[in-house]
This record gives structure tokens, C-alpha cells and sequence, in this order.
């Protein structure tokens, strides 16, 4: 069957069961009833006084009766310094448990360690938002067992919520805990601020472990996740490599070309009839998407205008935007550095909000319907406006879903930095390798060659023209750049499907075939 | 037409084709190809070849192209013209002119080159750098040796080093020859164009030195890095309440000049040539179109 975009969607895959195509950003949320059953708060007892906390992490997870076939599930809030996804593994692989599906909000490059587990079929799903490195490739190779399964941030969420991930085991890092479980990022050695992506596994796991290096008194306050969910506490030495995990302050980057790309992008914003008080606004954490805020700030102090609320991956450069006036809140379900842990600590505009809130399609109160501006890169984009995130140039699972799809869809103008070529690839294609975010919810594209207007959205690119911004014709700039670079030779593919990509609403956007020749 | 603005001229090195084939969306005024303090004496081939290249088939876009060979004295220097000269890019920058004769001999080869290529009527225009002690004493008379000069610049970093001092931030050793310089291309009606600022993390510090530069006449400045175009951009750019009043001078200009009269006064003060000059020079700077004011006058 073909989804809304032309993409051929197989109706039934095995270990995975039956897939819906997608059928349009809105859609089945607008027209359907709201699909699925949702499953309900596993029910859990304790009596009175007895201890949670375990000696260290197999004995907990021994507590949880692991068994084949289950789902494990973590946050990803550590990010590239994160010890305790595969101190959890190694345990359940020393315990001899297989057949497992990892679930985690997403994967980063200290994640390369499963490789072993995925090849020697312990590991044999992935629900996940984001694959990067050896696994990325081990995946594209075809070396999982069934597809990967590629969701936004909101819809991990909704897969929560309709079951379609059933968490058996939620083995979740916190900064500091208490014995009871009640635990948060904002504080400790390790800090990592929001843990926004954390509460849905707290909520409806049937097994919840909190792993902490920073074990303090009872009570834990403030805290993120409340102890009526926690299994178990474990004590560790260190649940990561805190340079990692969150560090220093953003810098905003020296980059020429994505400062030139970021303050087109911010003049862009400036003349679309949003730039005024009371404006929200979410901004991506590296490149030219942050530097974006730069010029903002500049915008918003020169012409003195105050903004709502920020959200999503919050950088100490928001935080700085807050500090000033700039913003009246930061709603924020992951923070990128250690300043921002500081800020949710101490600062009361700053909110820690749940993933559910930031971005759940199948909510009536996410966030990402109440933004007016949102900044986004790309890997890659085509004609039609639809934008890659997750694959690389030769096909090959590289990058994140993340919030991408979900903020694009609600904000009410979705801005997209990227250059028109990076070494010699050109980045405007006639269709990308994999739609992530669909055209449909993308308004305008930013190279450093000039802005492309969706053509959807004629009066925008009428009142950008009318300000003097250069406004061109994306397939015009494709062919004006493939005059440098030439046109890629088409990818080779295999036929086996190696992923899914699975739009906030849990339908089928995209299909990751294999790729055979991955140097 | 308006005059053409050269508020910012940004180096880029001859060898780098990363660089070059995105020169020309940066914003700046005038992209300056370099092929020679930027280029190592075992690139002096591959930059020159390259840039020929480049010139052929990137889009500069608006962008004016100057390209830097290497003097006439070196061994490069003649070579460099052979393969530029043909091309005709906007303009070719000469480093370390210090003579009238210097002049006469670089612009009797790209005459030569021209006239072998057949080229009759060339667009191709001459800046001069003054980057010597000599240079400075002289650059009157450089300033008047040829037509085809259109711009006159002074390079920073060499003419200390021929002074035997060090260039300090605050320009003091290299101030006589900013005036003297200014004053020459001032005579003969060339843009006179200011050395880089080397520091391309401090920006108060260029936009400080921008600030004095703009104020003692030069028309725009060479910068190493796209990062220092805005400042350099907001610096000369007019103030909002500058082009009101360029557009108010000028509207008023053209009024009395239909009513025959030459001279007038606004809010009491008297308006003549220089001050509309001064006026029209503000509004080329703010892209405004004189033709359109004066329709509206109409």
C-alpha cells in the first residue's frame, strides 16, 4: 500500500504487526477517532517501610524477573556520556535474557557498545528516535533482527500510550534520588537538568529502576519523578562521563557560512508577520539553527519586542534570552548544558515539562501546537519541501527524529537552516533518501543561496520578497547548485527493510531499505 | 547609475576552492581573490590555476571580483597576468606599488595581454596597494599614473614592517600614511580603501577601527573573515535619521532645481553642491534609488 506521499508501506511486517500509512500531518488526528486502546498504569503494591534500595543494578534488575522477550526502556538525557543503557545490558545479557526489544528515547554514539548484542540477536527491535554511529551502521548492514522502528519524540509517547511499546523494565539515570525513587537531573555531580523524556517510562513501565550517583536524604526535592512509580533505587559510582553528559555553556558557533544561514533564517522570521510580543519560539542546539537566537536577540532587543515562552532542547543560550527579558518562560523537556540544569534548579519561569506535554500528538495540551516559530536543520531536502533528519548520503541511519516532525507540524512557521551543499553534496534533491518531517508542515527553507517559500504559503513569500529578502524557486536553487556539484549518482540499495520511520502519530512515513555497500 | 560601494572587501586565499565557490554569498561588497601574501611560494601555480578557473564558473553574484597578483618583481607576478588579465574580473589589485614607474610597467603588460586577446574596450579597473614607506612618499603621484586606477589601499601589515614598527591596535604608527593616503585618492577622485583588522574575534575592535577609518575617508575596508562583514556594514551604513535627511535634502534639491534656483535653505540652513553631494552619497549607501525621488518630486 502507498502512503500519502508515495511511499510503498508493507501492511504487515513480522515482529512488528500491522502499519498504517501515513496520510497527511493532520490527518488521522483531525479525522479518525483517536486510534488504538490506550493501555492502562500497571498496578504495584509495597509494604509499609521496606527498603527499594538494592545493592547494585543485577540485583535490582533480578528483582524485576527479567525475562526473553522483553522490552527494555531508558532516556536519553545523558547523551553521548551515558553508563548505565549498557551496564543494564551487559547484565541482561550475562543473565542470559535474548530476544530483548530496546526501547530508548534515543541513541547517541555512547551506545556503540550494542553492536555485539544486536549481531548476536539478544537485541532484536529498536523503537528508538534517534540512531547514530557503529549501530547506525550495523542496522543499515541489516544485522537487526526486525525493523528498527525510527518515532518522533511525541510519539514515543503515543507508542507508550497504545501499547504498541510495552515496557517491561525501565532502568532510568537520575542525578540525585532519594531511597524511595523520587528523583531529578537539575542537581548532583552528574547533572543533566530536565528529565522531560523520563516520566512517561516512570509512568507506565511495569519495572522502574532509578540509577543515581548521587543518593541523598530522603526527601529528594525538588524532584522530576515521584517515588509511587519507582520500583527500585541503585546506588552506582558514576552513571556516566559527566563531560558529556552536560558541560560549560553553549557557544554559539564561528562558523561563517552558519552564521550567514542563521541571520538570513532570523530576517526571515523578522518579516513574517509573527516577529511580535508575545511570540514562542524553539530553536535547534548546534549550527546555524542556534545561531539563529543570536541575531533573534539582537532583532528582539532592537525593536524591543517580548516573547512568550521557548521550548524543547534548551541550550544556556535560552536560558541567557530568559535571564534578559526576552522570553517570559522556557518550557523544557531536555537541556543541553550545565548552565540550563542550574536554571531549572533555581529559576521558576524555567518549567521542566514531560515529553507528553512538549510534544504528544494525541494529547490536548502539547506544547508544539502553541509555537509560533520553530528553527530546524536538515540532512537533506527536496522539492516538495519534505525534509531528512535520520539518513546519511549513502543511506545509512545517522541522525535523529527527535522533536523534529512534532514541532513542524504545530508551529505556525517551520524554518529550515541548511546549506545548499556540504563538501560536494548537494542537499536539495528531488526526493530525499527519507522523509521525516513531511513538506506539508515545512514553510520555508534557508541556504545561504537564498529562501525557499512552500508554495502553500504565497503571502510569506510575497512579504519576504517585499523586505528585500532573496526568495527563489527551490527547484531553480536545486539546479543552480547541481551546477557545482553535479547530481548524485542514485544510492544503491538493498531490499531488505531496515527500518521504519514512523510519523508523531504512528503511522508510516518512511521505509529505510539496507545498504550494501557501507564502507 | 549609483556609484559602486566597497564598504567591505574580503580576502579569500587563491588555493582554497572550498572557499572561493562560496565567496559570493557572504554579502560583502568585492571578493579579493588573493594569490599572494595568502598563498605559500609552492602554491603559486596551483592558486593561479585555480582561481582562473573559478573565476570562469562560480556565481559571485553581485559580488564585485578583484584578484591580487603577486608583484611585478616576483617571479609569479607576470604569470598571474597572463592568466587573469584575459578574464577581465572587475579589477586587479598590484601589492607593494611604490613608483609611478611600477605603474607604467604592470599596465603596459595587462595593455599587452589585453590587446592579445583582443580585448578593445577593457572593464577590468586598477587598485593600487601602498604597503611602503616609498609607497606612501610617492602615492600622489601613483594616484594620478593611470586612468584605469579606481582604487587606492593601503596594506597594514607590510608597510610596519618596512617602517620597522609594530602595528598596534590603536593604528598610531600607520595614521600619517591612513591621511596622506586618503588625501591622495581624495585628489583624484578613487576609492580609497583601508587595511584588514587581524583580530577576527574582537569585534568592538573592528568596529572601533571602522569607525575612525569611515571618519578620515576611507570608502570600506579589507577584511580576512565573512564573520566581520556585518560590522563593517553597519558601521557605514547611514543611521535611519541620516537617509531621512539625505532624502529630504535631495527632494528639496531637485524641487528648486525645476524652479531654477540653485541654492536654497532647509530649517534655516543653506543647502549648496557639497551638501547635496554629501546627500546623494547617503542614499547610494541606503540602495535608495535617486531616480525614484525624483519621479516623486515630479
Amino acid at each position: 500500500m502507498k502512503n500519502a506521499i508515495g511511499v510503498e508501506i508493507p501492511e504487515f511486517i513480522e515482529g512488528l504487526g500491522k502499519l498504517e500509512p501515513y496520510q497527511g500531518v493532520w490527518k488521522s488526528i483531525i479525522e479518525d477517532e483517536v486510534p488504538a486502546t490506550n493501555i492502562s498504569r500497571t498496578l504495584k503494591a509495597k509494604k509499609p517501610h521496606t527498603s527499594k534500595v538494592c545493592d547494585n543494578l543485577e540485583v535490582a534488575i533480578k528483582k524485576c524477573n527479567p525475562f526473553n522477550g522483553m522490552t527494555v526502556t531508558f532516556h536519553h538525557h545523558l547523551r553521548g556520556g551515558d553508563h548505565v543503557l549498557m551496564a543494564t545490558i551487559k547484565i541482561l545479557d550475562q543473565l542470559g535474557i535474548k530476544d530483548i526489544t530496546l526501547a530508548s528515547s534515543s541513541l547517541t554514539s555512547a551506545h556503540d557498545g550494542l553492536v555485539p548484542y544486536v549481531e548476536n540477536g539478544m537485541i532484536t527491535k529498536i523503537f528508538t528516535s534517534g540512531i547514530r554511529g557503529q549501530l547506525g551502521e550495523i542496522i543499515s548492514k541489516g544485522k537487526l533482527k526486525y525493523p528498527a522502528i525510527i518515532h518522533s519524540h511525541g510519539g514515543r509517547v503515543r507508542d507508550f500510550l497504545t501499547g504498541r511499546i510495552k515496557p517491561d523494565l525501565s532502568v532510568l539515570a537520575a542525578a540525585s534520588a532519594d531511597e524511595e525513587g523520587n528523583a531529578t537531573g537539575a542537581y548532583g555531580p552528574s547533572a543533566f537538568g530536565s528529565m522531560g523524556y523520563a516520566d512517561i517510562d516512570a509512568r507506565y513501565s511495569k519495572n522502574v529502576i532509578i540509577v543515581t550517583d548521587n543518593l541523598v536524604e530522603y526527601p529528594c526535592v525538588p524532584c522530576t519523578i515521584r517515588q509511587h512509580f519507582i520500583d527500585f533505587v541503585v546506588q552506582v559510582d558514576s552513571i556516566g562521563d559527566a563531560s558529556k553528559i552536560a558541560s560549560g555553556t553553549t557557544r554559539i558557533t564561528n562558523s561563517p557560512m552558519d552564521l550567514r544561514i542563521a541571520k538570513i533564517a532570523a530576517s526571515v522570521i523578522e518579516h513574517s508577520g509573527l516577529f511580535k510580543n508575545g511570540m514562542s519560539f524553539q530553536v535547534g542546539a548546534g549550527g546555524a539553527s542556534l545561531a539563529v537566537a543570536k541575531f533573534l536577540r539582537e532583532d528582539m532587543k532592537r525593536k524591543d519586542i517580548k516573547g512568550s515562552f521557548m521550548i524543547g532542547g534548551v541550550t544556556s543560550y535560552g536560558v541567557d534570552m530568559l535571564n534578559e527579558g526576552l522570553f517570559q518562560s522556557i518550557f523544557d523537556v531536555q537541556s543541553f548544558d550545565a548552565a540550563v540544569s542550574t536554571s531549572v534548579l533555581n529559576n521558576p519561569n524555567h518549567i521542566e515539562i514531560t515529553c507528553d506535554q512538549y510534544a504528544n500528538a494525541n494529547n490536548c495540551g502539547s506544547m508544539t501546537n502553541k509555537l509560533d516559530v520553530v528553527v530546524l536543520g536538515a540532512l537533506e531536502v527536496d522539492v516538495d519541501f519534505n525534509v531528512n533528519v535520520i539518513t546519511g548520503a549513502s543511506g545509512e541511519i545517522r541522525g535523529a527524529s527527535g522533536g523534529h516532525s512534532d514541532t513542524a507540524s504545530g508551529a505556525s512557521l517551520t524554518v529550515i537552516v541548511c546549506p545548499s551543499f556540504r563538501g560536494r553534496l548537494p542537499i536539495i534533491q528531488n526526493r530525499v533518501h527519507t522523509v521525516v518531517t513531511p513538506g506539508e508542515s515545512v514553510d520555508v527553507i534557508v541556504t545561504e543561496r537564498g529562501v525557499c517559500v512552500n508554495p502553500s504559503k504565497p503571502n510569506l513569500a510575497a512579504a519576504l520578497k517585499k523586505a528585500g529578502i532573496t526568495v527563489v524557486d527551490i527547484r531553480d536553487l536545486k539546479k543552480e547548485v547541481e551546477k557545482m556539484t553535479g547530481v548524485p549518482a542514485e544510492k544503491k540499495l538493498g531490499e531488505k527493510i531496515v527500518a521504519l520511520v514512523e510519523y508523531r502519530d504512528g503511522t508510516i512515513i518512511d521505509v529505510i531499505y539496507n545498504v550494501e555497500n557501507l564502507s | 547609475m549609483a556609484k559602486k560601494k566597497r564598504r567591505s572587501m574580503l580576502y579569500i586565499p587563491g588555493n582554497n576552492p572550498a572557499m572561493i565557490q562560496q565567496a559570493g554569498v557572504y554579502g560583502c561588497d568585492a571578493v579579493l581573490l588573493d594569490l599572494e601574501d595568502a598563498v605559500a611560494l609552492n602554491q603559486k601555480d596551483a592558486a593561479r590555476i585555480l582561481v582562473r578557473n573559478m573565476i570562469q564558473t562560480v556565481n559571485f553574484y553581485n559580488t564585485e571580483v578583484c584578484v591580487r597578483v603577486n608583484n611585478m618583481h616576483t617571479p609569479f607576478g607576470l604569470a598571474d597576468l597572463e592568466e587573469i588579465v584575459p578574464l577581465q574580473p572587475d579589477n586587479i589589485r598590484f601589492p607593494k606599488t611604490e613608483t609611478v614607474e611600477d605603474v607604467r610597467e604592470f599596465m603596459k603588460e595587462v595593455r599587452r595581454i589585453e590587446s592579445e586577446h583582443g580585448i578593445e574596450e577593457p572593464g577590468m579597473t586598477i587598485h593600487v596597494m601602498i604597503e611602503t614607506a616609498k609607497g606612501v612618499a610617492n602615492v600622489y603621484d601613483i594616484a594620478a599614473a593611470d586612468p584605469r586606477i579606481d582604487a587606492i589601499t593601503i596594506g597594514g601589515q607590510d608597510l610596519t614592517a618596512d617602517m620597522g614598527i609594530i602595528k598596534t591596535p590603536d593604528g598610531v604608527g600607520i595614521d600619517y600614511a591612513r591621511k596622506r593616503i586618503v588625501m591622495a585618492g581624495k585628489a583624484y577622485n578613487l576609492d580609497v580603501l583601508d587595511t584588514v583588522f587581524a583580530d577576527v574575534n574582537d569585534e568592538e575592535g573592528l568596529r572601533e577601527e571602522t569607525e575612525y577609518i569611515k571618519k578620515i575617508g576611507f570608502a570600506g575596508k579589507a577584511l580576512i573573515n565573512p564573520r566581520q562583514v556585518d560590522v563593517v556594514h553597519e558601521v557605514f551604513n547611514p543611521t535611519e535619521n541620516e537617509v531621512r535627511k539625505a532624502y529630504r535634502v535631495y527632494s528639496e534639491f531637485i524641487k528648486n532645481k525645476n524652479a531654477g534656483i540653485g541654492v536654497f535653505a532647509i530649517d534655516g540652513k543653506m543647502v549648496d553642491a557639497p551638501v547635496v553631494q554629501r546627500a546623494i552619497t547617503v542614499l547610494e549607501y541606503a540602495n535608495i534609488d535617486l531616480k525614484e525621488i525624483e519621479k516623486s518630486v515630479r
